[in-house]
């Protein structure tokens, strides 16, 4: 198992064994080539470290809490449950680590305009935020129907100064607004740094991501080594694009007796249009620069999704979760709207956290196979992210009565 | 020699430039390309570029996509673009190129897709996402089935890079000459010379300039410093103003001619 944390993945133009890689128009090769350098440089470069450690430590919120669910454990009779509080983080979810240090990056390059996708709006207001604070201009693309069930997000991106474009192409959410991101990006190239929000797109975004969330596992791992004095046996997170995820699983992938399972949006089920469980109904296609599974029709046209969580409502996973789903090192499974509600509510009441839709679906995971496994095992869920921005949508689904 | 490279040796020994056509396959209906394919034919255009319509044309202004949408909605699919092609074959010896997304190839099967855009009478393909780094199978495929590899520069490539590319290229070079997506433009790039110049040094193949003309005087401008010009949005706009009327095939080939009368002698 030693060898999945290695350097052999990706290799030197981003391959994740089949996966990965950089299929975008000319235009942005050669700035992705610069980006990468630079992204390189930086990794290596302690005073760049050093800076992006200072604003996620005092700006950011970080470390934060792993903290053990005392009640969830006793209601769910089986493992004992430690929740990763990317939560508690500023902005309320884990897409700061990775706006934090993209804008770092921006700033040595030089660039003066900032772009971004968002779905549910986390990674809109991390961006939003972190280009208020170092006084950039700010461009957001957001689905409509995003803008719609996120609205307060939309709000919170505004009041920071950001410019929030509606995406209305398509079915209106992340895909497309993805596709308005990188169409700008072309336009706008010297002087804009698109922050890519996911562990998806070209080369070196898959990689770069991943490196500036794996703080996640890595505090995780030295968290739960000090509290239980050994590894977890299972590790859960939702995937989206896949960013908390493997910003989770990275630091453990070495540690074989640790379990993972990354869950997708199962939506009103496994059909056609209803989900967007890429590993479920989706075949091995190219999207938005890169090689990966994705749900499309038999022609090669990108099929419409659909989640209750707008953050894991897209048709492409990220290329590395392909990869350690081939090597057989975590396993993908999905939840449905339904699950993720009720683990929204469960979550709620029996421990005082409103979790993220999208953080949702992993307490759902949690809740199937935590009564499944022994009292003395451990299981680290990450709670990426807080349901606030979620509390009028699912009062609706729930049909509960908001007050006039 | 294919039919592109007959057509770009042919053009330089009259002295002649040349004219490549953009429109999306399928919009408003196949049938309607089709027609429109013969008509070009007859009126100066020397190479047709057709869109196959993807769901996710990042490379593309807005008029683009919404031609890509209209092929959509009219049920083109890529089988039924080669069937298309078959159909102008018989009566065209037009050079074509398809303008495609690399997902619509992946999914065909990638050796499938080639061999049957071959047989179909397609003679080079410019894959919109597909650079020369990811491409290695596709170049030895392409030569095998006897397709021209139709590659992109762009403002931002660099010197070295504009080296690789036109080593690896067939056919003719496409200078994107402008950083955006494609779209018309009330002004043409002013560095359209300089890289014109920057990449004749790599390589002998003819330049196409494209990206953003959509007016006689910007296609005699361009002509000027390319062998060849390549006008897309300008003339899918026409496209899409005249539908599914009985006029669409004359007067869209009438605006056609009109660049094309604008660059050849």
């Amino acid at each position: 198992m030693s060898a999945i944390a290695s350097s052999t993945v990706p290799d030197a133009h981003g391959h994740f064994g089949p996966y990965g890689g950089r299929y975008v128009p000319e235009t942005l090769m050669h700035p992705l080539q610069e980006l990468e350098a630079e992204y390189f440089r930086c990794q290596q470069d302690p005073e760049f470290q050093k800076e992006l450690q200072y604003y996620l430590r005092e700006f950011v919120g970080r470390p934060t809490p792993l903290y053990y669910a005392e009640r969830l454990t006793r209601e769910l009779g089986g493992a004992k449950i430690y929740l990763k509080r990317e939560d508690l983080l500023h902005t309320g979810a884990h897409k700061i680590n990775n706006a934090m240090g993209q804008i770092l990056l921006a700033k040595r390059m030089g660039k003066t305009r900032i772009i971004a996708e968002t779905g549910a709006g986390q990674h809109g207001v991390a961006t939003a935020t972190v280009s208020a604070m170092f006084g950039v201009k700010c461009v957001i693309y957001m689905g409509e129907v995003d803008c719609e069930r996120q609205m307060l997000n939309v709000f919170r991106m505004k009041m920071l100064g950001a410019e929030v474009v509606p995406v209305k192409a398509g079915q209106k959410t992340l895909k497309e607004a993805v596709n308005e991101a990188m169409r700008d990006w072309v336009t706008n190239i010297r002087s804009t740094h698109y922050i890519l929000g996911t562990a998806y797109g070209a080369h070196p975004y898959p990689v770069m991501v991943r490196n500036f969330q794996r703080i996640i596992g890595d505090e995780a791992r030295r968290q739960i080594l000090e509290q239980e004095e050994r590894l977890p046996d299972l590790l859960v997170a939702c995937v989206g694009g896949g960013s908390n995820a493997i910003g989770l699983f990275y630091p453990f992938l070495d540690d074989s007796s640790v379990k993972m399972v990354g869950v997708e949006a199962g939506g009103l089920g496994i059909k056609p249009e209803q989900h967007a469980a890429r590993f479920q109904g989706g075949s091995l296609g190219v999207l938005q620069g890169t090689r990966s599974y994705i749900l499309q029709d038999e022609n090669g046209q990108i099929q419409l999704t659909h989640s209750v969580s707008a953050g894991l409502d897209y048709a492409a996973v990220g290329p590395e979760h392909a990869w350690l789903r081939d090597e057989n090192r975590v396993e993908y499974t999905y939840a449905t709207d339904d699950k993720a509600l009720e683990a929204f509510m469960k979550l709620a009441r029996l421990e005082g956290i409103i979790p993220a839709l999208e953080s949702s679906h992993a307490i759902a995971e949690v809740i199937q196979r935590a009564p499944k496994m022994r009292k003395d095992e451990l299981i680290i869920a990450n709670l990426s992210g807080r349901g606030d921005k979620d509390v009028a949508q699912a009062a609706q689904k729930l049909g509960l009565e908001m007050p006039k | 020699m294919n039919r592109i490279e007959e057509r770009f040796a042919r053009l330089k020994s009259q002295g002649q430039k040349g004219y490549v056509v953009y429109i999306g396959a399928g919009d408003p209906n196949l049938e309607a390309t089709r027609q429109l394919a013969l008509a070009f034919d007859k009126v100066g255009v020397d190479v047709l570029e057709l869109g196959v319509p993807f769901s996710d044309p990042l490379a593309d202004g807005l008029v683009n996509q919404l031609a890509a949408q209209r092929g959509l909605e009219s049920g083109t699919t890529p089988p039924k673009v080669l069937e298309t092609i078959k159909t102008i074959r018989k009566e065209s010896q037009t050079p074509i190129v398809l303008y495609i997304y690399f997902n619509l190839l992946h999914r065909y099967g990638f050796k499938k897709f080639i061999y049957d855009a071959a047989q179909a009478g397609v003679d080079g393909l410019l894959v919109l996402d597909l650079p020369p780094e990811e491409s290695e199978n596709y170049e030895v495929m392409m030569r095998e089935a006897g397709l021209c590899v139709i590659y992109l520069v762009a403002p931002t490539t660099p010197d070295e890079r504009i080296e690789l590319i036109v080593k690896r290229g067939t056919g003719f070079v496409y200078y994107v000459s402008r950083e955006g997506v494609t779209g018309m433009q009330v002004k043409v790039s002013d560095t359209i010379a300089t890289m014109t110049a920057k990449i004749r040094a790599h390589t002998q193949l003819p330049i196409a300039v494209g990206f953003g003309i959509s007016n006689p005087e910007q296609a005699r401008t361009v002509a000027a410093s390319a062998e060849a010009i390549v006008v897309g949005s300008a003339i899918v706009n026409q496209i899409a103003q005249y539908g599914k009327s009985k006029d669409l095939v004359p007067k869209v080939t009438e605006f056609v001619k009109s660049l094309a009368d604008a660059i050849k002698k």
